[in-house]
């Protein structure tokens, strides 16, 4: 049983490892702020979660300690993850930074534009 | 909901009294026989039973997780593949939730997911916009979100 939790805290380990590595890849690869963004933001949420528990697995199986704080790291990434990148986002687009491609597709843009119209209608 | 949970803790110390035993398993064991009660006495309650709630909660977190590690091997073939044949773009996802909590919620779980990113939420609430990964199949994910995501919040809050 112990060998089973042993193997699997194991694998844990190295899929968030490999999830680590190819969102670092991603970051590099991808073209613009938003792409990059997702590479950043969630796969790597997914690796150090599973990082963070295979390494709790190991040490609650191994020397029978209950990390709690572990758990807890969990818990933050996972609220903190979203909002940094939705902020991010949001700071890029607010700058000014174009979707990539030829003939990116931009509903914001569009809605953004009729409001600014809207605006100086009513001056 | 808040009622019924306290409600379920008073029933837990009066059982704790009354077996004049003030431990944690004495707690738990009249937390359950409270929830009896309270399950027995849930037409006269203004809610619905706060049980179902929590069920739809951890269902929402199911769901969540399967969600995130499909589209988690999404963005890795993205990543990995030689050609980059991605084509981003920002769309409009038109929400029917309305209080602020649910569209957070709601906003950190698309976020969360890979493949799609919440960029803006316009002011009144209504329309969230989510820059993908790949907008060529922008009506399948709309469906997805709305049919998944929406749906288990609107479970929960409901």
């Amino acid at each position: 049983m112990t060998e089973i939790f042993k193997f699997t805290s194991g694998a844990l380990i190295l899929l968030g490892a490999f999830l680590s590595l190819v969102s670092a890849l991603g970051i590099i690869r991808l073209p613009d702020v938003y792409t990059r963004n997702h590479a950043a933001s969630k796969s790597l949420t997914l690796g150090i979660m599973s990082l963070l528990l295979g390494t709790f697995i190991y040490v609650y199986i191994e020397h029978g300690y209950f990390n709690s704080r572990i758990l807890l790291g969990i818990v933050f990434i996972f609220m903190t993850a979203p909002v940094a990148g939705h902020l991010i986002s949001r700071a890029a687009y607010n700058t000014g930074v174009k979707v990539w491609g030829k003939n990116g597709e931009d509903d914001l843009e569009e809605s953004r534009n009729r409001e600014a119209s809207h605006s100086s209608d009513e001056k | 909901m808040a009622f019924q949970l306290l409600l379920n803790v008073l029933l837990a110390f009066v059982w704790m009294f009354l077996e004049g035993e003030y431990t944690g398993s004495a707690f738990v064991i009249g937390y359950f026989l409270g929830l009896w009660i309270v399950f027995g006495f849930r037409r006269f309650f203004h809610s619905r039973f706060y049980l179902l709630r929590v069920f739809a909660a951890v269902n929402l977190i199911f769901i969540f997780i399967k969600e995130m590690i499909l589209s988690n091997i999404a963005v890795l073939k993205v990543i990995l593949k030689p050609r980059l044949d991605i084509k981003p773009g920002i769309f409009a996802l038109e929400t029917e939730l309305e209080k602020d909590w649910e569209i957070t919620i709601l906003a950190n779980l698309i976020t969360l997911t890979p493949g799609t990113l919440v960029v803006d939420v316009s002011p009144d609430n209504k329309t969230l916009y989510i820059h993908a990964m790949d907008i060529s199949d922008k009506e399948e994910a709309i469906r997805n979100i709305k049919g998944t995501f929406e749906k288990a919040i609107m479970e929960v809050s409901r």
